[in-house]
């Protein structure tokens, strides 16, 4: 492009630093043998030996997926059929406008706003059903609240792509209703619902602030652990396991990405 | 299941009275023909004529609002789409993009759950016809326009319709390839002996290989014949713009066999049956003369000429109308400013019905 | 016949089709409606509610909880909600307006770059978005722990006292908040200026407009778009946010989330925390309000120049 002023390298290299170098910093203590403190006191692998070995993280771990599948599944199954179920009929010109307004709603509202509605709720039904005690429950439940629209809005992006006359073709090929989901649609769906699978899986992962609010004492998952740890004093476990997530973090992007450029590269061989 | 009749009579197709508006649309009205077993129509209109629809309503994909549609006797309408034993070749081609290609083409014999020895023979057979054997085990995102269309057509034919109906299939294609694919189609028409139903807003296309051309204006058949029918005797003003090249002139009649026109008084070879309305003359029927002929003379100006290769066709400025279009041979150079006489012989002045 | 409809080929009924549709949308919309939209509209309710006295609800209307954020409670006025208010106003004003002037270059340079290496770049910028907040805030506190390089320069040059860490401070939060932000003022941005036309900008070079005077007319007003959607993206968020200020602001640096936080923990009391999100809800609205009334009042500008 243009020849820009000088100070705009710079510049960006200083946002670049704001955006890693933390990470570096942790990256690095989590391989320092000092066990309180920052002072350098020498290379170690042990914290990611105790790390492996910490029943507390262990079982955030494992809480984190447990929250992340189950919610993952149920959010797929619903927002999957509710594409399907806003796209295949000729509802009125309102309810889809309602629609449309009522799957963005969750995207765009603050968190902490989510989580307090979803707080109250959850209050609400404990009075009758004992199972919205906070606990793993409450925070598959709140998960799947609003991963369902992200996985909405992926599947419906895909739906979009595939053509009516694919539908019809099929029909025109003596496809039945049964085989047209089978053989036609759900073929070609299959990335949009895993892709939005995967992104309802990640937020899930990732959520805080709604979990934070939902949970209960017996159900932390690791943002919350990490969060709690940096109550009671940090451990050098916390900083390898920070590590472990960014890095996990970080190759599961660029699997995704690599994966994606070998797919948009298929149609020109 | 599929409305065959087993006793070979023939599977005439009847449309009848058939109505269609979407919303305020009036789309078909009142639509009739017939069309016997094994011949190739051409549905030929501009955009918004109705064609498509029509063809959507035979394979079932829109109910028409009134009439009646029936194959060999059976009631088409009371079937869905894909008990139909007819077949369509989309405008988009529609191939379906997860699956290879000889996976498209045995679609539909997989839904009637045809064995799957004589799947793989029939497959093989449509393949063979369509001369895309080495493409079978390919996806439809690796192939060009034109093999994605013998795929699309492959795929139909396979099912052994009693009618395949073909929408603008020739559209994405160029100039060149057109002509090819035009000349296939006819070949397998011959072939397979079933009914061919082609939507096109090309007049070319359509002559080049229909036994029957059906022109389409508003949701009505404005004229139904041959393609030579059509292009020599259209009957209206609409048919005589649209299939091409006719000079239509603005003509008054008194009920003699004399019409007046803008520049001259024009002998006709019947009287028109209109006291004002259109006549028409195709461009290659318009004698050129040195001197004035004995009749229908008429005096002009060059005032374009361009060489075709095979013919030059000239502008000629006739006072007061549009400038006339007019073909010679080869050998007749004109010079442009030039004045020549036109002769516009009786038996070629068409008069339309409007 | 008539009465029937053709679906893709399928001969069906109006009634069929909406059975269908209702059946496959049901559950989402019923999960939906008892776990978020009712609860939505329950917290405006709530927020005109009443604490009761052992912590729970008194669903009595009365206007105390929003005289109370305004600063007059039972021992009279105060500024201290209001102070917390301003205080999350003014930091996502200043982490947008931060996160703007370090992200505007950084698209510009993204931008200049051959194009094979801008999805490298933006991915790069990108990526710390998708690590946990928790642990970006964490490493904040790491890295700006009293015995690390950052700590150690404040020291010697005297800006913080021997041995101290630079958290919590409002630099720290600062920092904490623009990191977490720029990803997301960055990306609209780059989508901007990757289709800037660059003639207007030369346009305005050989009219001999100095160079404030080309940026404003012959970039700024063509980025526009982008750069509403960049404010949007980082200060509604910014507006939000709790994790950190307490993290790293510390116990007295508190924002309008920590203040529901409070109300919906240690303070139990729902209906006043509810009031503080109506206010969050409300305060993010005007702003995207006030963003609309700007790009309406940009757009025939942008569109006379083009």
């Amino acid at each position: 492009m243009r020849n820009l002023p000088r100070w705009i390298s710079p510049v960006s290299w200083i946002g670049l630093a704001i955006l890693y170098i933390p990470l570096l910093a942790v990256g690095i203590l989590s391989f320092n043998a000092t066990r309180y403190g920052q002072q350098w006191g020498g290379f170690t692998t042990a914290w990611y030996a105790m790390m492996a070995t910490n029943d507390a993280i262990l079982a955030a771990a494992w809480n984190s997926l447990l929250v992340g599948v189950a919610s993952t599944v149920i959010a797929t199954v619903l927002g999957t059929l509710l594409a399907l179920g806003l796209h295949r009929t000729p509802w009125p010109r309102w309810f889809r406008r309602g629609s449309d307004l009522a799957i963005n709603l969750p995207v765009v509202t603050p968190d902490i706003i989510l989580a307090i509605a979803l707080v109250g709720a959850f209050a609400v039904l404990r009075e009758w059903w004992a199972v919205f005690k906070p606990g793993l429950v409450t925070l598959i439940v709140a998960h799947a609240t609003f991963q369902i629209s992200f996985v909405t809005l992926v599947v419906s992006s895909r739906l979009a792509t595939i053509g009516r006359d694919q539908v019809e073709a099929a029909r025109d090929l003596y496809a039945n209703t049964g085989q047209i989901w089978l053989r036609v649609l759900l073929p070609q769906l299959m990335p949009g619902i895993i892709a939005g699978a995967l992104l309802a899986f990640t937020i899930s992962l990732d959520d805080f602030v709604v979990s934070f609010f939902v949970s209960g004492p017996d159900a932390t998952t690791l943002p919350l652990l990490i969060y709690a740890s940096v109550r009671r004093g940090v451990t050098p476990e916390i900083h390898a396991l920070s590590t472990i997530i960014v890095a996990g973090t970080m190759l599961a992007i660029i699997a995704v990405a690599w994966m994606q450029a070998r797919r948009d590269a298929k149609p020109t061989e | 299941m599929i409305a065959t009749p087993a006793d070979g009579r023939p599977l005439d197709l009847s449309i009848a009275g058939v109505d269609k508006s979407f919303g305020p649309v009036h789309v078909l009205r009142g639509l009739s023909v017939g069309i016997p077993d094994g011949q190739f129509v051409t549905l030929l209109g501009p955009s918004g004529c109705g064609k498509t629809t029509l063809l959507r309503i035979v394979a079932g994909f829109e109910m028409p609002d009134r009439g009646d549609v029936t194959l060999g006797g059976n009631d088409l309408l009371r079937l869905p789409a894909h008990k139909r034993p007819v077949n369509t070749v989309f405008q988009s081609y529609a191939l379906f993009p997860h699956l290879r290609v000889e996976d498209n083409v045995a679609f539909g014999l997989r839904s009637r759950r045809v064995a799957a020895a004589e799947t793989a023979r029939r497959v093989r057979e449509a393949m063979d016809t369509m001369r895309i054997t080495e493409l079978a085990r390919r996806y439809p995102h690796e192939l060009s326009g034109g093999q994605r269309q013998r795929i699309a057509l492959a795929r139909a034919l396979v099912n052994e319709p009693e009618v395949l109906l073909l929408d603008e299939p020739m559209s994405a294609l160029d100039a060149k390839l057109r002509k090819e694919v035009q000349a296939e189609l006819k070949r397998i028409q011959r072939q397979y002996q079933i009914t061919f139903i082609l939507v096109t807003h090309d007049q070319d296309e359509a002559i080049a290989v229909s036994d029957r051309i059906l022109i389409m204006k508003d949701g009505r058949i404005e004229q139904d014949g041959s393609p030579e029918e059509v292009y020599e005797r259209p009957v209206s003003r609409f048919v005589a713009e649209f299939m091409g090249s006719a000079n239509v002139l603005t003509a008054t009649c008194d009920g003699s066999d004399t019409a007046a026109c803008g520049f001259a008084p024009l002998r006709l070879a019947a009287p028109a049956p209109w006291r004002q309305g259109h006549i028409a003359i195709r461009p290659e029927d318009i004698e050129v003369r040195e001197i004035q002929p004995a009749v229908n003379g008429v005096r002009g100006t060059i005032s374009e000429r361009l060489f075709r290769g095979d013919h030059w066709e000239l502008l000629v400025d006739v006072h007061g109308e549009h400038p006339m279009r007019v073909i010679t041979e080869p050998d007749q150079v004109h010079s442009e400013g030039e004045e020549i006489w036109l002769e516009l012989p009786p038996d070629d002045l068409l008069v339309l019905r409007d | 016949m008539a009465s029937h409809l053709v679906v893709d080929g399928y001969l069906t009924t109006r009634p069929r089709l909406y059975g269908r549709g209702g059946l496959l949308i049901a559950g989402a919309f019923l999960w939906m409606g008892l776990f978020l939209f009712a609860p939505l509209g329950g917290l405006a309710g709530l927020a005109f509610a009443q604490r009761g006295e052992y912590g729970g609800v008194e669903w009595i209307f009365s206007w105390a909880n929003l005289t109370r954020l305004a600063g007059w409670d039972e021992f009279g006025f105060s500024w201290s909600h209001l102070t917390i208010l301003w205080r999350s106003v003014w930091l996502a004003t200043v982490t947008t307006l931060l996160c703007l002037l370090l992200g505007f270059p950084m698209a510009f340079w993204i931008a200049a770059k051959r194009p094979a290496q801008r999805p490298l770049l933006l991915a790069l910028v990108m990526v710390p978005s998708c690590v946990n907040l928790v642990i970006r805030t964490y490493a904040w506190q790491q890295f700006l722990g009293s015995q690390m390089p950052a700590a150690w320069l404040a020291q010697s040059l005297g800006l913080v006292p021997e041995g101290a860490a630079l958290y919590p401070t409002v630099t720290a939060v600062y920092l904490g908040m623009v990191s977490c932000m720029l990803p997301f003022t960055v990306l609209p941005l780059y989508t901007s200026v990757e289709r800037l036309d660059w003639s207007l900008v030369e346009a305005a070079r050989d009219l001999h407009a100095g160079r404030w005077r080309t940026f404003r007319h012959g970039i700024l007003a063509q980025c526009m778009p982008g750069l509403l959607a960049a404010t949007i993206l980082t200060f509604i968020p910014a507006l939000g946010m709790f994790v950190i200020s307490d993290m790293l602001g510390g116990a007295k640096f508190l924002l309008v989330g920590n203040l529901i936080q409070q109300q919906f923990g240690s303070m139990n009391d729902w209906p006043f925390g509810a009031m503080a999100g109506l206010f969050l809800v409300l305060a993010s609205l005007v702003a995207l309000w006030g963003l609309r009334i700007v790009s309406e009042r940009e757009a025939p500008h942008h569109g006379a120049r083009r």
